[in-house]
């Protein structure tokens, strides 16, 4: 049953190549759907560009749909797949930092890669921006442990914070999925016009 | 300047966003992992302050943790998605003739002024990342597809973040009004 154990399968550098294939596929899927360019990320939060919203949860729900039909008909574990464990604080106050990062630099780490990779002189900024920011993190990581241990939940999913079944929530995310898609797309023309 | 023509040359939204679900579930079925940028990019500054402050990354445990002793911080699987990342990138942006020198910005700023919010942006995301335990890949989109709920309350802090600032650096991005 999947997943499988690569190491074991091809060797430490040849699951090292499945990951490098997997990547170039992630890469050019980004640089593909505009995501090399910062105006088109940053125009998302202006209503002008719904790429980032159609494209994270069409792949958000694509993929659970396709995770969790695996999982009901026996072929992938879902305790063998790596799921994060929840540490609600630290997760949304990085969130908020994040989304900040976001509007005034324009991506986000994957998309800053791919337009480094494309000679973007704001992707290479922003990439020597990370560098720094997770470097000062590493360096004062032990300064607010507590703060980055608390609110911890263990793996805690959906199905067991809202007390329903598995499949129930897969299509509830599909209908937020499309009212979202509806919503945003209802706003941008009010703001916008009609023309895209 | 996305000039139409530029911007027909991308792919329709849903069908990057199918393509990139599928890959997303591949990428579970097989290797038990979801995708992952920022966890990578941290492992490369990682190693090269180890380069050159050794006896320092040893002493502190963050990063002790990755590169402490003979730990190698490179021999990891995030580390070589970021490889694949930014050579299907540029594959990709080769094939279009999108693979240029150039700097995008809002209408309104100089490229001087754009280099330095995209660094504070950067060190933002960075800090932000590592505070949440991974980035847009490894929290939002790999976290939301299994339904981890700290995922999603992490996708919605990013947004909120986001559209929470957007209308007061309006400036940064948007055309003169």
């Amino acid at each position: 049953m999947a997943p499988f154990d690569l190491v074991a399968l091809f060797g430490t550098t040849g699951s090292y190549l499945v990951y490098v294939a997997i990547g170039f596929a992630f890469g050019f899927i980004l640089e593909s759907s505009g995501f090399g360019d910062s105006r088109l990320l940053a125009a998302q939060f202006y209503f002008r560009e719904l790429r980032v919203l159609k494209v994270m949860f069409t792949a958000i729900t694509v993929a659970m749909i396709l995770i969790f039909w695996s999982i009901a008909l026996g072929w992938l574990d879902y305790d063998e797949i790596w799921v994060k464990p929840t540490y609600l604080w630290p997760g949304i106050a990085g969130g908020l930092i994040m989304g900040v990062g976001f509007i005034l630099g324009g991506y986000c780490p994957g998309t800053s890669l791919v337009s480094v990779a494309t000679l973007k002189l704001d992707g290479a900024f922003f990439l020597l921006g990370i560098i720094a920011g997770v470097t000062l993190f590493g360096e004062t990581a032990g300064l607010i442990s507590t703060f980055w241990n608390s609110g911890y939940l263990g793996i805690f999913t959906l199905p067991e914070l809202l007390h329903l079944e598995t499949g129930v929530v897969v299509l509830l995310v599909v209908c937020l999925a499309l009212v979202m898609f509806a919503g945003f797309e209802w706003i941008r023309q009010k703001i916008y016009g009609k023309a895209q | 300047m996305s000039a139409p023509a530029e911007k027909a040359k991308y792919w329709n939204p849903y069908l990057g966003g199918v393509l990139l679900g599928l890959l997303l579930f591949l990428s579970f079925f097989v290797t038990s992992h979801g995708l992952g940028a920022s966890g990578g990019v941290h492992r490369i500054a990682v190693a090269i302050e180890d380069l050159v402050i050794p006896e320092h990354v040893d002493k502190t445990p963050y990063i002790a943790r990755m590169a402490g002793g003979d730990r190698d911080p490179l021999a990891h699987w995030l580390v070589w998605e970021v490889a694949g990342i930014m050579l299907g990138g540029f594959v990709s942006g080769l094939l279009r003739g999108r693979v240029k020198l150039q700097t995008y910005r809002g209408p309104q700023i100089t490229p001087r002024t754009r280099w330095a919010y995209a660094f504070i942006g950067g060190a933002l995301m960075g800090y932000g990342a590592r505070l949440a335990r991974g980035c847009t890949s490894g929290q939002a989109l790999s976290g939301g597809a299994v339904m981890s709920v700290g995922s999603w309350a992490f996708m919605f802090a990013v947004f909120a973040g986001g559209y929470g600032l957007a209308w007061f650096v309006r400036r940064l991005w948007q055309p003169e009004s």
